[in-house]
């Protein structure tokens, strides 16, 4: 009971807190006072910083997923569209 | 991350004023250019919305016979790409609701103790997951744990993580709050980093 109450008035986070505001962390989200308790935690926890680094890596192989290519049917699919668009077909 | 960064820089806001300005003058590649640069983005994110590809497909089709008519009433006041997307996802959702098969996902939060520490930590990974295991073997697994996410999950987490797009440009798009979005990020994200942490937990 103390010690949630400490916590709520800037004491030390718990995993569980911690990992809750990941999200928010990486965004940008949490105020000066929440981001240096987070990190605070961090410092001193290994289990958060794999956790912290394993949500990176995640994001960065979910971005590798994006393709910016066109497959050549779907390029000839669109100038059809447009050709016929502009041709009032459409 | 350096390559992504780039990639981000292609999709760029002042490239796709001057493709559009080119397009109002009837300029067909620009067209296609345009619609190279989005096409990954609308399709998966028309594929939260209805349930086969097909349809998809047809929802991304129907969202550029749009832009086409209605060029001349894009004002600017949001990106181009905030623009498209938003009249895609009106689309999508008259296209139909989503019947996906919604498999329960189960307790995705890792889990703490009462005094909320780790009872499992996580493995280590984070460095060196893409020596483990291979490009495609990730993918896989990366599409596999994907499609099991409720739609609106999904949704999010395409747009933030796989097309690279900014919280509040999601938001507007999604029609959703600052706060929702983030909560819906942080469920898939955990779903998808779970599925890692299965595959690579010795």
């Amino acid at each position: 009971m103390i010690a949630r109450l400490l916590r709520r008035v800037g004491g030390d986070l718990s995993c569980q807190q911690a990992v809750a505001l990941v999200t928010d962390y990486l965004d940008g989200a949490l105020s000066s006072t929440e981001e240096a308790r987070f990190e605070r935690h961090l410092a001193g926890c290994p289990h958060c910083t794999e956790y912290l680094a394993q949500i990176r890596a995640t994001i960065g192989l979910t971005h590798g997923l994006r393709s910016d290519e066109l497959t050549p049917q779907m390029r000839d699919h669109f100038l059809e569209l447009y050709r016929r668009w502009s041709a009032d077909e459409l | 991350m350096r390559r992504a960064n780039d990639r981000r820089r292609l999709t760029s806001v002042s490239d796709d004023e001057q493709l559009l300005d080119r397009l109002r003058a009837g300029e067909e590649e620009a067209f296609v250019a345009l619609v190279s640069r989005h096409h990954d983005s609308m399709l998966r994110l028309a594929r939260t919305f209805v349930s086969s590809n097909a349809i998809a497909e047809e929802v991304v089709q129907d969202t550029w016979l749009g832009v086409l008519r209605g060029i001349d009433r894009f004002g600017g006041r949001s990106s181009l790409r905030t623009w498209l997307l938003a009249i895609l996802v009106n689309r999508a959702r008259s296209a139909g609701e989503r019947e996906r098969r919604s498999v329960p996902v189960g307790d995705v939060e890792p889990r703490f103790d009462v005094a909320g520490a780790w009872i499992t930590p996580p493995a280590h990974w984070a460095e060196d997951v893409e020596e483990r295991v291979s490009a495609a073997a990730l993918r896989d697994l990366l599409q596999g744990a994907l499609a099991e996410l409720p739609p609106r999950q999904l949704a999010v987490v395409t747009l933030r993580d796989i097309e690279g797009l900014g919280s509040g440009e999601v938001c507007e798009v999604l029609a959703i709050s600052e706060g929702n979005q983030r909560v819906l990020l942080h469920r898939g994200r955990n779903h998808l980093r779970e599925s890692l942490e299965a595959r690579l937990r010795p």
